[in-house]
């Protein structure tokens, strides 16, 4: 039950970028296409969830025991930047098919900001190794949903009449922000 | 003076680095709910930026190029905890009410960003214009900003009320998406006010030549 909590405060409720503007780079950048955004959306769940696999038991076996927790910011973002390059050696020797699916947003995601809020906050908040792979699926699960969600509205954009002086990005943050007022609804999901 | 001129334009208007860059999003869109904050991240930002951009374009013959990103991190990160410092010794309640945003200056993409492709390669004098307009640009969007939010929102100014008592606050402008709201508007305006200039500037320039 408490897993559950977690997965959906942090899916719909707390939603990465509607809600606490976070990774708000790649969402303006990478959603021209839902093609495009689901493949971001895959590449960063993958790496957050193995990322937090890697930070979770290096600073609760490692760092705390020896009273290093002042060296966190700096071995964690070294851990996530030598994950990516390590996944990205893999699946080019390995799995060729899914490298070249995956294989041009994995670059993009070492300075993605929500990866490295999710390593963070999963020890600011005590988690639970368990309870924090839950939480990197559900923000990486809420990312993945806010970016297939503007794309779909971008491709519908592309033959309305927008107004003049919205044309460009102005109309992505106005359709932004609705998208956003309809994700507060689920705020009464849980008590 | 001119082109020192045109550098600095270029920040508050041109090349806004929130507006038309469209970096360092997630701090500015945060930190907008009321027009403290947004005064204070502003000149924080600015300060950082501007003693980074200084120092950067200072050593940047003696800075080698391989190793140059730890060296800016670090020259930044030193101006940050100074920053850091200063607010929690004598704005407690900013220091509180920014929390987490203040150490995240460190990471903000315009500093990097700015130093890595204006200062590294420009004079001292280019380099200081270009910081203050980027850092004045950013903190204009802010002000402007919070202080929409901040009165639609809460009905209030700097803390002080400004809308009559009968007024009900619209919450929906504190909240996420009054920020997303206010700031595609805000992209619009200055659009539009950059296409003004360029008019201006293009009905000058015929002027001239008949």
């Amino acid at each position: 039950m408490d897993l559950m909590r977690i997965f959906i405060i942090s899916m719909l409720i707390n939603n990465i970028i509607l809600m606490r503007f976070i990774a708000l780079c790649s969402y303006i950048g990478m959603t021209n296409d839902v093609g495009q955004s689901f493949g971001m959306g895959i590449a960063v769940t993958f790496v957050t969830v193995l990322a937090t696999a890697a930070t979770w038991p290096l600073y609760n076996f490692l760092l705390a025991p020896l009273h290093l927790e002042f060296l966190e910011i700096i071995i964690f973002i070294l851990v996530v930047a030598s994950l990516v390059q390590l996944v990205e050696f893999y699946l080019k020797k390995n799995v060729p098919g899914l490298y070249a699916a995956m294989g041009i947003y994995l670059p993009l995601i070492t300075t993605n900001c929500a990866i490295s809020a999710v390593v963070f906050e999963n020890i600011s908040r005590n988690y639970t190794f368990i309870q924090s792979i839950v939480y990197a699926v559900g923000v990486s699960m809420g990312y993945l949903l806010a970016m297939i969600l503007l794309a779909g509205v971008r491709q519908r954009m592309r033959t309305s009449p927008v107004p003049k002086f919205l044309q460009g990005t102005p109309i992505l943050f106005i359709a932004t922000s609705l998208i956003g007022m309809a994700f507060m609804g689920f705020a009464g999901l849980i008590k | 003076m001119k082109k020192l001129w045109n550098i600095f334009k270029a920040g508050l208007v041109t090349d806004n680095p929130l507006l038309i860059l469209m970096i360092g999003l997630c701090s500015a869109l945060a930190v907008t709910s009321t027009v403290s904050n947004g005064i204070g991240m502003g000149l924080a930002m600015t300060f950082v930026l501007l003693f980074s951009e200084i120092f950067v374009s200072t050593f940047r013959k003696a800075i080698p190029s391989s190793v140059r990103m730890p060296i800016f991190l670090i020259i930044i990160g030193g101006f940050t905890t100074i920053v850091d410092l200063v607010l929690k010794a004598y704005f407690p309640e900013l220091s509180k009410s920014m929390g987490v945003f203040i150490p995240l200056i460190v990471v903000n993409c315009i500093i990097m960003g700015r130093v890595e492709a204006f200062s590294y390669k420009q004079k001292l004098v280019d380099s200081i214009f270009d910081a203050l307009g980027m850092g004045l640009g950013y903190t204009w969007v802010l002000v402007g900003m919070s202080a929409f939010r901040e009165v639609l929102g809460n009905g209030t100014f700097l803390g002080v009320q400004v809308m009559p008592q009968s007024y009900q606050p619209i919450l929906f402008f504190i909240l996420p998406p009054g920020g997303f709201l206010i700031f595609g508007l805000f992209i619009a305006f200055n659009i539009w006010m950059k296409n003004r200039m360029a008019l201006k500037a293009e009905a000058a320039a015929a002027k001239e030549n008949a």
